[in-house]
């Protein structure tokens, strides 16, 4: 028993209709005869059977379209017949990425595969491959209509419902936006800056990367808690953009370095003295003196204490001390204490406190991190003799301090031993030099032989 | 060291090619007794003879497909159509046959060929003289596109072309035959894969070939002037592109203008961008600008035509705008 | 045969061949028509795809002047050339893999029926582009004349070629240079779907070949031994280095142009006179008169034959397909070019 099918007749024939059949069923039929006429979109065309053998049944009936392939009619066949040898259908689309043995490529065919309808007689239904990729794609088939054959739902038809659905999903997700440029985004990241609030300069009001980098060096003058995920992230966000700002700095600001020893023999006996009436948690420590002296040192010396932006230095009126907080994960920041120079000693040190434990706990004030007019690094504790810091623009000036001890002086023709620390100065030379900065660094002094004023 | 200018340098080449091998031989019309449109076979009939050097009739299509036919048959022909204008006459034969001919039977058939074109505009020989279709013949599967736009390029390209078992396709801006450029006595040769950074800066990329590139050098001078760094980069190869030399440029400098003369739209300018896009997108500052030909034929007025072609003041002008 | 420039005359005086080796001319004409058959069926069934247009019924002109070339020739066609290269050397299985669009086809399954090639007998295609081979040939035959190599280079084409300019520039320059090439038109009337008389203002097409001063053929194509016999005189004048000569075999397509192609535009009673004058039943009842083909002889052959075809077409489905990763494979050669050449 063999099947008679709907040939393929040229390239882009997918069905074809059957006008007239020229055999009934009995009817003996050889190879090459003709045995019916099919319509196809472009003419009729007299259609030859390949075999021998017997008309049993047609199957489609005059007037019925199927597409190529399907079955027409049932013969049986008096010569043996050899394999129809090529039945290579068209490619099948395949899970595998690989090809596969036996010749058939795990790609699907370029083409429309030719749909094979479940039922013969003139109602189609969608293919097995087409109910695979609505499955796949979640696509619900039953609310296609389909653009094939007599309405059935072809792949393509399933493939732009698919696309239709993403691109819905896409629009709603992008919402509202500052526009920047790609690198514009990626530097406001590095250098940590958030790009909102950043107005731009490039074209429609895009931010652009000279936006972000005047971003990165002016003030930010609003106060709000800035709470992080993780206080790591934030952390290591941070040091990225001062290691960044570092790197600027060497590289445009010109530094020049002055140190001077400063004898703390009257500060520390005051200090001793001073402590015996405090309680053991409010005992002042020398650090607390030293940062004092600098905030106040620099009303005498207003060219350390600002912002150096586009060519121009502008002083500050007000004293932001910065203080230099070592992290746990290794890096530096430098939150500021505001208003350093009017607060009393025990107010100054409970505020550098509070500063080291929520600057090692991510919970810093983005006030707090823009608004230094000046730095003090004091890397006593860790046992360093002097520092000679790199300043954090547009800020003009870092004070650094190294540990206290106790070293030989000579006075008058007299040696003895006093408690000295290590007082240096980076500056920055477009606003101050040697002579101002010595200036600056003898007024720290000057303070610290009288500390019942600080 | 001697000043030559590129029409003779590239007649060097020709004469260099067909003394080291005797499969070369050059065809083409008026390569011959009139010595060459663009005077560049000018003394290669007598030297070499009438067998190497073969005046054709106008029949652009059949001796493309010639040279084809010879390059499958062993020989190694220099093609001359007089300009890329009258190319279109030979397209069939260049993407049916010579860019597919390996392809289509399976890896079985070389096509050695070289096809040599004079192209562009600037000369007022109107609309149907004055294309710059290289970014057509770029878009071809199988085929080499170079674009020499200096003496060094047009003395050096010719010989590894020749070499090449595959087709290769060399423009020539017909405003570069004059001009003069240096070349050591001993040229050294050159590749045919790769773009040359002809001068280098950090504010912005621009990317030129062929006659252009005179131009992003003209407009990188002038911008030098106003204290921007331009870097420009000749892309020497138009197929397949050297991506890598242009993206690594752009990921330095933030912003690229791609100079032109094909019409704009769907021109090599596009491809240039969509790369810059699809592999540097996250270090661009500005959209990536092009500066191409007016949309329209080419019109015989000067003052029209040099409207219509990319200017150095339209370059400047470009880098300005992304940068304000 | 015609000289350049004077009129036409048709006929050839046929020498008498030996029989065997007008038996084995049957056999090659009936391989192809036997393979061409099997290819209806096989597209019908879609195992073959996309255009095929079948030569049955101009068999005898592939056959013929095949016969007429040496090993070291070339040979041009165009996209109805499954009977040239089988006629040429390329093996059924080799053909049929190819139609099937197997790796085993001559040209990797890349090319299909319309593109077949094969380096090792210089058969160049297989192009299908009408007239697009003629340039081609004259490249090859150009090369051959610059390399004082003794060789022809066959090109064939159908009459509808004659109207496109390629034709035109091609005769030109072949003649103009004196090259080795031979024009072989298969005249079957039909360009497509159009007669020949409703496209060519001069349909003699002898003529237009000696207006390029290009001496002209007509010969019969239905009939094996005259081509066959007029073209190894003009091969051997080709060879010679007498410049091309053009061979126009008048034939006929008993099928339509390709499978898709209702044949609308040729009268039943035409096709049915022509098919009387099928050159394999000729040749056969030639033979057969002749006693040369005795009883049983004819269905040996045809047995052979059969059996080829099926081992052919058994080839052809066991073969494999290329894998995917190679889509890009031979776009330019394998071998670095674009280095730096000393």
């Amino acid at each position: 028993m063999g099947d008679f099918t709907m040939p393929s007749l040229g390239a882009d024939m997918e069905s074809g209709k059957v006008t007239h059949w020229l055999v009934k069923p009995g009817d003996e039929v050889k190879r090459g005869d003709i045995v019916a006429v099919v319509q196809t979109e472009k003419s009729e065309i007299e259609v030859e059977i390949f075999e021998n053998g017997t008309i049993d049944e047609l199957v489609v009936p005059e007037g019925g379209r199927v597409p190529v392939g399907a079955v027409l009619a049932h013969i049986t066949t008096h010569a043996p017949v050899k394999a129809p040898g090529a039945r290579v259908s068209p490619p099948v689309p395949a899970r595998e990425t690989g090809p596969r043995e036996g010749g058939r490529p795990s790609r699907q065919g370029r083409e429309e595969p030719t749909v094979k309808p479940t039922s013969v007689h003139g109602a189609l239904v969608e293919s097995p491959l087409v109910r695979h990729l609505a499955e796949r794609l979640g696509v619900d088939l039953g609310s296609l209509s389909g653009s094939g054959l007599g309405g059935c739902v072809t792949r393509a038809d399933v493939e732009r419902a698919a696309s239709r659905s993403t691109k819905r999903e896409a629009r709603r997700e992008r919402g509202g936006r500052p526009s920047s440029s790609p690198f514009a985004r990626r530097l406001a990241d590095e250098l940590g800056v958030e790009l909102a609030r950043i107005s731009g300069t490039g074209p429609a009001g895009s931010v652009i990367e000279r936006d972000v980098r005047r971003a990165a060096l002016a003030a930010q003058p609003e106060e709000h808690e800035v709470k992080v995920a993780t206080a790591e992230d934030r952390q290591r966000a941070m040091q990225r953009a001062i290691g960044a700002l570092m790197a600027r700095s060497k590289r445009e600001v010109p530094h020049y370095y002055l140190s001077a020893t400063i004898d703390l023999s009257v500060a520390a006996s005051w200090l001793e003295q001073s402590n015996l009436d405090r309680p053991v948690s409010d005992r002042l420590v020398m650090a607390t003196l030293l940062f004092s002296a600098t905030a106040r040192a620099v009303k005498r010396v207003p060219e350390m204490n600002g912002f150096y932006v586009e060519g121009t230095f502008t002083p500050s009126e007000a004293v932001h001390l910065g203080v230099a907080i070592s992290q746990r994960s290794g890096g530096l920041i430098a939150p500021a204490i505001h208003d350093a120079d009017q607060l009393g000693l025990a107010e100054l040190m409970a505020r550098v406190k509070d500063l080291v434990i929520r600057a090692r706990s991510g919970v810093l004030r983005s006030s707090e991190m823009s608004d230094s007019t000046i730095t003090v690094t004091n890397l006593g504790d860790r046992g360093v003799e002097s520092v000679f810091g790199v300043i954090y623009p547009p800020q003009v000036a870092l004070v650094g301090f190294g540990r206290v001890r106790e070293q030989p002086w000579a006075e008058g023709g007299v040696v003895s031993v006093r408690p000295c620390v290590v007082a240096t100065l980076s500056g920055d030379h477009r606003v101050s030099d040697g002579m101002r900065g010595g200036r600056f660094l003898s007024e720290i002094e000057r303070l610290l032989q009288e500390p019942e004023k600080l | 060291m001697s000043l030559i200018t590129y029409r003779e340098a590239m007649r060097q080449a020709i004469r260099d090619a067909l003394i080291r091998d005797e499969r070369v031989f050059v065809m083409g019309e008026d390569v011959g007794h009139y010595g060459g449109c663009y005077a560049v076979t000018l003394g290669l009939l007598e030297e070499f003879g009438s067998e190497r050097i073969r005046d054709t009739p106008l029949s652009e299509s059949t001796f493309v497909g010639a040279g084809i036919g010879a390059a499958l048959g062993g020989m190694r022909p220099i093609v001359e159509v007089m300009t890329v204008n009258f190319s279109l006459l030979a397209l069939d034969q260049i993407m049916n046959n010579a860019a597919t001919l390996l392809y289509m039977s399976g890896g079985q058939l070389n096509v050695p060929l070289v096809i040599r074109m004079a192209t562009g505009a600037g000369r007022q020989v109107a609309a149907q003289h004055s294309h710059s279709l290289e970014g057509w013949f770029a878009h071809i599967p199988g085929l080499r596109i170079l674009a020499p736009a200096t003496v060094e390029d047009a003395r050096g390209m010719l010989w590894p072309a020749l070499n090449d078992p595959d087709p290769v396709l060399i423009f020539e801006h017909a405003m570069l035959y004059n001009v003069e450029g240096e070349l050591t006595d001993e040229p050294a040769p050159v590749d045919i894969s790769t773009a040359a950074v002809r001068r280098e800066g950090s504010d912005v990329t621009i990317i030129a070939y062929g006659g252009t590139v005179r131009t992003a050098l003209g407009a990188a001078d002038q911008l030098a002037g106003d204290g921007i760094a331009a870097e420009v980069i000749d892309l020497r190869c138009l197929r397949p592109l050297d991506t890598a030399t242009i993206v690594s440029s752009v990921a330095r400098t933030h912003r690229a203008v791609v100079v032109d003369e094909g019409w704009r739209s769907g021109s090599l300018s596009a491809e240039v961008s969509a790369r810059i896009t699809e592999e540097v997108f996250y270090d661009l500052d500005a959209p990536v600008a092009r500066v191409c030909s007016a949309e329209v034929p080419m019109p015989y007025a000067k003052h029209l035509e040099d409207e219509a072609i990319p200017q150095v003041a339209d370059v400047v002008a470009a880098v300005h705008q992304m940068r304000s | 045969m015609t000289d350049a420039g004077s009129t036409p005359t048709s006929g050839v005086v046929t020498r008498p061949a030996d029989d065997e080796h007008v038996v084995h001319l049957l056999r090659e004409m009936l391989r192809i028509r036997r393979f061409e058959e099997r290819c209806v069926e096989l597209y019908s069934r879609t195992a073959i795809r996309g255009f095929l247009h079948l030569g049955i019924g101009e068999e005898a002109c592939a056959v013929g002047v095949m016969e007429a070339l040496t090993p070291d020739d070339a040979v041009v066609a165009t996209y109805r050339e499954h009977g040239h290269a089988l006629a040429r050397g390329l093996s059924m299985r080799a053909t049929m893999a190819e139609l099937e669009g197997k790796i085993e086809g001559c040209s990797r399954g890349r090319g299909g029926s319309m593109h077949l090639f094969d380096a090792s007998t210089r058969f160049y295609g297989g192009n299908a582009i009408v007239a697009g081979g003629l340039p081609l040939a004259v490249g090859l035959a150009l090369a051959d004349h610059l390399r004082g190599r003794r060789r022809v280079t066959a090109c064939f084409f159908g009459d509808g070629a004659v109207a496109e300019g390629e034709f035109h520039e091609s005769m030109n320059l072949a003649s103009l240079w004196r090259l080795p090439v031979l024009f072989c038109c298969e005249n079957n009337l039909y360009a497509m779907g159009t007669a020949l008389k409703l496209t060519e203002s001069e349909t003699d097409l002898s003529l237009k070949a000696s207006s390029y001063r290009i001496p002209a053929w007509e010969v019969d194509g239905m009939d094996v031994l005259a081509v066959e016999e007029a073209a190894r005189q003009a091969a051997e004048a080709v060879r010679g280095g007498g410049g091309p000569h053009f061979l126009e075999m008048r034939t006929y397509r008993f099928r339509a142009h390709s499978m898709y192609d209702p044949d609308r535009y040729r009268e039943k009673p035409e096709v049915e006179g022509w098919k009387e004058r099928d050159p394999i039943p000729a040749l056969v009842a030639r033979l057969s008169d002749s006693g040369v083909l005795a009883e049983g002889d004819l269905d040996r052959m045809e047995s052979e034959i059969a059996s080829e075809v099926d081992d052919a077409v058994a080839f052809a489905d066991a073969g494999t397909f290329e894998p995917l990763e190679d889509l890009e494979r031979f776009v330019t050669s394998e071998t670095t070019s674009g280095s730096v050449v000393p």
